[in-house]
């Protein structure tokens, strides 16, 4: 029988390889695909609460998540297109004039 | 009754106040200004007398008048309160007689000056202090005035400021009447707190007299605290070892040196000791050291006063002298003998103070006349004045018989009791009397020395503004002649019971004695002996004092080139007191200096290094410390995220593992 833990599990499995991802990677596009990851887990645990609660909060929050996520999306790339304008790449590392 | 008492201070503050605020602009006119500031000071005289001959007449001689009251703390209750007794009455006289006459004078000397109206003001608030110091019923309100002199003394000092010297007398005259308010204060705070161990909480005078004997006869606290105000007085009454600003206070103007540093301002500390003579008379340890300071500067002094050039300075340093006088009498007991060598001593001091000044205001017209630059001051510029200013003379030389104390003028009577004191009083020595008799007799040769070089002999002022030099108006002799009367008469209210020929008592010792004999009973002090040896001592000191004139004659008037070669005989001995025995300079190396090196290690050492130092360092070590924490913003995102989880995983483990 699949239980709620076994939804949380995967959901921490995800998240923890969003956030390696995210460390990691220095590609901004696969850094984007990353945080997707961990939204998605987090509505994952949200829906499976949701139906072991049985309480319809959580599914409520995953819309939210969505539509942020969504909007993200669209800031992020153009952030993207915008960078890669400037410096003909979009290697994250080049990303560091935000200091001293 | 004596309720109208507080308008012996209201005219001369009126007076001041309105010179003050309103003379410069709107009253402007010289005539109009002088004759608010003297008729100030002449109405607080009217009241004054008024009040004076009620007192007289009266049976009753204390009377204390309040007037509101200040402050009530604990169980501390201080008023507004005058205290009008025969002490504070003759006082009043004083400081209201010969103040009347010097603002009288002052309209004829400050003639033309600029800041006439500035003069007026400070001159009246000065009448005011000093009234408010000896009428005041407590050592509150008699602060109030003693500072209030002092101040006053401050701003006339410095009157002509634009002069670098004037500036720095003032300054001086401040700092070192400074020195001995402290010791005023440290006494006050000594009598108040053991008084009020014994459960009386008080600083008025009654109060002090009426309860003195609790703080115990010759017990250590008394010593203490009767010294401390001896302190207070050697600084205002410019005594060993606080006297030296008074010398340099004859930067200001003359009639100021008259009416401040020499009749009135310079005795409040005679003033403060007579006030308290219970207290006084409790520790004959005090009174040793005040009679022995009093004939100590009394010779001292007196010596300086031998070599000096300018006519005010021998005057200055003869009022040192004169007020030594007056402490040797506090010390031996004398204490109506101190009040009336200050009352014959304002008479005849203000004489010649203002003989001066009236010589001075000649010289300096005459100079300027001719266009010189010559010192109007230096009696080496004068000679031969007699001629030309015969009032002057006249008065000058009455005053200089006076002070030398010959028979029948003020000065011998006073002079003469505070002599028999010295010798006969149970609080007396032989030494002290020796001193005092010594420096009676060098009184009267730097005196006659003094008024040989202005108005005897050959005229040694520059051919060109010889002639120019004439006699001074009316509103300026005026004042000198009634004066010089009363140094001439002013002795008859104490003749000594040993020469009383025709009877006329000791008035002043019977006015005086509702405050003084009951103090003298209390603790044995009187003087006793023959009235032969009494008459003896005064030919003894009739005689010194006619040596000091004989050899002043001899070297001023008869053989001018005497003194020349005396000097350069001993030209040593002669530029030590010609320099005032250095006692400036010593001071100047003892405390001025070590205070201004102790102010510059304050500030170069402690001020820049220490307080600038820790500021500095901690604003160095912030510095420090965030060079070092900068490198951590590397400003790569993936370092902020990777702290940021780091911190997620510790704070969520700490909670799971709690």
């Amino acid at each position: 029988m699949i239980g709620v833990y076994h939804y949380m599990t995967v959901a921490a499995i995800l998240f923890a390889m969003g956030t390696y991802g995210v460390l990691t990677r220095r590609n901004a596009i696969v850094i984007f695909m990353c945080i997707e990851l961990m939204l998605n887990s987090v509505n994952l645990t949200f829906i499976a609460l949701s139906r072991h609660l049985h309480s319809m909060d959580g599914q409520i929050f995953v819309f939210f998540v969505m539509t942020v996520a969504a909007a993200e999306a669209a800031v992020g790339l153009a952030l993207m297109i915008t960078f890669f304008r400037n410096r003909e790449s979009i290697d994250v590392d080049q990303i560091n004039m935000l200091k001293w | 009754m004596y309720d109208k008492l507080w308008l012996i201070p209201f005219f001369p503050l009126i007076g001041s106040i309105i010179n003050g605020l309103l003379g410069k602009r709107f009253i402007k006119s010289e005539k109009a200004i002088g004759a608010i500031g003297t008729g100030a000071v002449f109405l607080s005289f009217l009241v004054t007398c008024r009040y004076f001959f009620q007192l007289l007449g009266d049976t009753e001689k204390v009377h204390q008048q309040v007037v509101a009251s200040w402050m009530s703390v604990g169980k501390l209750q201080v008023d507004w309160g005058f205290l009008f007794d025969p002490l504070s009455a003759l006082m009043l006289m004083v400081v209201c007689g010969v103040g009347s006459l010097i603002h009288l004078y002052s309209i004829g000397y400050m003639h033309g000056e600029e800041g006439f109206y500035r003069y007026f003001s400070y001159l009246n608030l000065f009448i005011f202090s000093m009234i408010m110091l000896v009428l005041g019923n407590n050592a509150l309100v008699m602060f109030i005035g003693w500072e209030g002199v002092g101040l006053c003394s401050y701003l006339l000092i410095g009157y002509y400021f634009e002069k670098q010297s004037a500036g720095d007398a003032a300054k001086k005259a401040f700092v070192m009447n400074r020195v001995g308010d402290f010791g005023f204060l440290l006494g006050l705070f000594t009598i108040f707190w053991t008084l009020g161990s014994h459960g009386i909480w008080t600083v008025n005078f009654v109060d002090f007299s009426e309860h003195g004997h609790l703080l115990g006869v010759g017990s250590t606290v008394v010593t203490v605290a009767t010294l401390c105000f001896f302190l207070g007085a050697t600084g205002k009454s410019a005594q060993l070892p606080l006297y030296t600003w008074l010398p340099d206070a004859m930067e200001g103007p003359t009639p100021v040196s008259a009416l401040i540093h020499a009749a009135t301002m310079v005795t409040a500390g005679v003033y403060m000791i007579g006030r308290m003579n219970v207290l006084f008379a409790m520790s004959p340890t005090t009174m040793g050291v005040v009679a022995a300071v009093g004939a100590a500067t009394a010779i001292f002094a007196a010596s300086i006063g031998f070599a000096q050039n300018d006519i005010k300075r021998v005057l200055a340093y003869s009022t040192v002298s004169q007020l030594g006088f007056m402490f040797v009498a506090m010390g031996v007991g004398a204490f109506t003998a101190g009040i009336f060598h200050l009352m014959t001593h304002a008479f005849f001091k203000a004489c010649l103070f203002l003989g001066s000044g009236s010589v001075i205001h000649a010289m300096h017209h005459a100079l300027h006349h001719a266009h010189l630059d010559d010192d109007p001051q230096d009696m080496r510029n004068m000679g031969g004045l007699r001629k030309h200013m015969p009032v002057t003379w006249a008065t000058f030389g009455i005053s200089c018989l006076a002070i030398a104390g010959l028979p029948f003028f003020a000065g011998f009577f006073s002079k003469d009791e505070i002599l028999w004191w010295a010798f006969a009083s149970t609080r007396g020595s032989l030494v002290v009397w020796g001193i005092a008799a010594f420096a009676a007799g060098m009184t009267a040769f730097y005196m006659f020395r003094c008024l040989y070089m202005t108005f005897y002999g050959k005229q040694k002022t520059d051919p060109k503004a010889k002639d120019h030099v004439h006699e001074s108006p009316w509103v300026i002799t005026l004042p000198l002649v009634v004066l010089a009367g009363l140094a001439t008469v002013g002795g008859f209210v104490g003749v000594p019971h040993a020469i009383d020929v025709v009877h006329i008592g000791n008035k002043l010792d019977a006015f005086l004695a509702p405050v003084f004999h009951h103090t003298q009973e209390l603790y044995q002090i009187e003087a006793h002996g023959a009235a032969s040896t009494e008459i003896m001592l005064m030919v003894f000191s009739v005689v010194v004092a006619l040596i000091g004139i004989g050899i002043a004659t001899t070297m001023y008037l008869k053989n001018p080139e005497l003194p020349a070669k005396f000097t350069s005989t001993f030209s040593r001995l002669h530029r030590v007191v010609f320099n005032k025995w250095y006692v400036d300079e010593i001071y100047d190396a003892m405390f001025v200096n070590t205070t201004k090196q102790f102010g510059n290690f304050c500030w170069k050492f402690f001020d820049v290094k220490i307080v600038d130092g820790i500021v500095n360092g901690v604003g160095k070590v912030v510095n420090v410390l965030s060079a070092g924490l900068r490198h951590t913003q590397t400003g790569l995102f993936q370092n902020y995220a990777l702290a940021m989880v780091l911190g997620t995983v510790v704070m969520v483990a700490i909670y799971i593992l709690n």
